[in-house]
């Protein structure tokens, strides 16, 4: 082989650039998140699962739908209870603790979302 | 047919990917086990191949010069078009790595009548070529969040940077949408340009099948069909801690996107896709062109062997040289006894 010098060294580089994610000091995978789930409230807005997948989606929906289209502010679960179409007076209203709920899932897959530059969280709002 | 056969492959891919999540210990096959060997051949694949381009000896400089060498000192020199020092050759690489100047230069050649050959710049490749390559890079790394913990600032200012514009739940990706677009213009330039059709072959079209289908089903998956990224991120995340476990529900279309990116890690080191690691070992752009200024010795060379000058091959040659009627700088000596010519033959 020749360019010894130059090419070993490249070579190590390239494996441990590949491989950071496992000598990276990663906490162990089993921290899984556990968000809290809302003491009062058995059932969310949506199926769990769809709730898991695309709450984004759904919270979107409704922004569109109340301030360009003039939907209802309110709705009902399947089980008829009503809540508020609302992100700061719905959601944060059963998922009261952001920091354990949303936070929780969202500093795990690092998401950050927006909204609260100018929606206010749970405890600033009372 | 060379367009087809690789869209066919790349499809067979898809398929047997949503066939194998479906069967009981498929997905465990194509999320834990796979990626693993995928990764271990990519990696052995990459240092094969290079340690392999290494055993080539180069012993001479290959200048391909794009630019006045290094000459008489009135003469300016294009130190970095053709460098003569090691700080000139790190500036090339440098921009040959990070922005493709080779690849500025390109040219085309138009005929018009006359007939007149003309020459123009054609710069669209080396744009489109740049933005694939950079949003490439960037989605790469964005996917760090599911393989490390905790997560790395600088992929939450990527995130942030690339949702800049905030448009729609979950936030839209500019690089999604630029990639998508470069990909789609480096096929089309080799399906409607004649002569780059004329020279694709099914290994030019597999790899942006290929890459087509992993975007495609990773734009998918965030924005159309929505997964469970927290599901997701715990099975990536074992894959990165070798404890690697697969819970909850995660969609087929995640199986299928892991599987298209395992095979592309397969091939990678097999294919024109080593240019990664080739662009570097380029000896045309890697080194300095100071032929005229330092020898070089053939490190090959055999030492037993002495320089044979033409004087001394003369010497011994002369009386062949002379009797085949070659012309010899120094004739024969006058009178040459007929028993020397008698024994030389011998
Ligand atoms: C009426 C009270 C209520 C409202 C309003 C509500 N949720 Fe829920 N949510 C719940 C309950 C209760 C659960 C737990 C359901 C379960 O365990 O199956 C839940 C579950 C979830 C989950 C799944 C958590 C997990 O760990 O699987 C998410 C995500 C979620 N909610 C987000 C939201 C968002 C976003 C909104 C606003 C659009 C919202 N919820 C509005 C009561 C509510
Ligand atoms: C620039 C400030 C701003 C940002 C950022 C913002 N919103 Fe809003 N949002 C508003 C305002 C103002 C309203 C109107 C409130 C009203 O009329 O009740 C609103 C209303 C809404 C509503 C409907 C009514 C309600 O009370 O909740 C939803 C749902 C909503 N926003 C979701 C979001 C989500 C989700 C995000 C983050 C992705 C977000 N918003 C980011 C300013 C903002
Ligand atoms: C089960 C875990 C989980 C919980 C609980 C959860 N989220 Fe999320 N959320 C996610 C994931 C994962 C994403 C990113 C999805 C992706 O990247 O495709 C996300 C994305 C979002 C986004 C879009 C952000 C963006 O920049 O794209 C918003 C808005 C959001 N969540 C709001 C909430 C709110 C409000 C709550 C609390 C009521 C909440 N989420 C609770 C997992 C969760």
């Amino acid at each position: 082989m020749y360019g010894k010098g130059r090419i070993i060294p490249a070579l190590i580089l390239f494996l441990g650039l590949m491989t950071t994610p496992m000598w990276y000091k990663s906490g162990d995978a089993g921290k899984m998140p556990k968000p809290e789930k809302p003491k009062d409230y058995t059932e969310c807005v949506a199926p769990t699962a769809y709730m898991r997948t695309s709450h984004m989606v759904l919270l979107n929906e409704w922004r569109d739908d109340i301030l360009r289209e003039g939907g209802s502010r309110v709705g009902k679960t399947a089980n008829g209870t009503e809540y508020v179409r609302s992100l700061q007076n719905g959601c944060m209203k059963c998922h009261n603790d952001k920091k354990k709920f949303c936070d929780a899932c969202h500093n795990y897959t690092s998401v950050k979302p927006y909204c609260w530059d100018c929606h206010l969280q749970p405890k600033e709002a009372m | 047919m060379r367009i087809m056969s690789p869209l066919i492959a790349v499809l067979a891919l898809v398929l047997v990917a949503l066939v194998t999540a479906q069967v009981p210990g498929g997905q465990a096959l194509l999320g834990i086990i796979l990626p693993y060997l995928a990764f271990a051949l990519f990696l052995g694949g990459v240092v094969y191949r290079v340690q392999h381009w290494a055993k080539s000896p180069v012993p001479f400089r290959i200048p391909t010069t794009c630019g006045q060498a290094n000459s008489l000192p009135w003469i300016k020199q294009n130190k970095l078009d053709c460098p003569s020092t090691k700080a000139g050759v790190i500036g090339r690489m440098l921009l040959e790595v990070l922005l493709f100047r080779s690849l500025f230069r390109n040219t085309k050649a138009e005929i018009y009548e006359g007939p007149k050959l003309v020459y123009g710049s054609s710069k669209f490749l080396w744009l489109f070529a740049l933005l694939f390559h950079y949003c490439f890079l960037v989605i790469i790394l964005r996917h760090l969040r599911l393989f490390m913990d905790p997560i790395p600032g600088f992929v939450a200012a990527l995130e942030f940077g690339d949702g800049f514009f905030q448009i729609g739940l979950p936030v839209f990706y500019q690089t999604d949408a630029i990639f998508l677009g470069a990909l789609a213009f480096l096929f089309l330039r080799r399906v409607l340009l004649t002569n780059i059709r004329y020279i694709s072959l099914p290994a030019d079209y597999f790899p942006l099948f290929l890459i087509s289908g992993i975007a495609i089903t990773g734009i998918l998956m965030r924005y159309f069909l929505r997964v469970d990224v927290v599901a997701i991120k715990q099975l990536t995340h074992g894959l990165a801690t070798f404890s690697p476990a697969i819970t909850g529900q995660i969609g087929s279309i995640f199986f299928v996107h892991i599987f298209l990116v395992c095979a592309l890690l397969i091939y990678l080191p097999f294919s024109k896709l080593m240019h990664m690691a080739g662009v570097f070992m380029s000896p045309t752009r890697n080194m300095m062109n100071n032929s005229r200024m330092v020898r070089h010795i053939n490190p090959w060379n055999d030492p037993k062997i002495k320089p044979h000058s033409y004087a001394s091959y003369e010497d011994e040659f002369r009386e062949f040289m002379v009797g085949a009627d070659i012309p010899v700088e120094k004739e024969l000596p006058a009178q040459p006894a007929e028993e020397e010519v008698a024994k030389a033959v011998e």
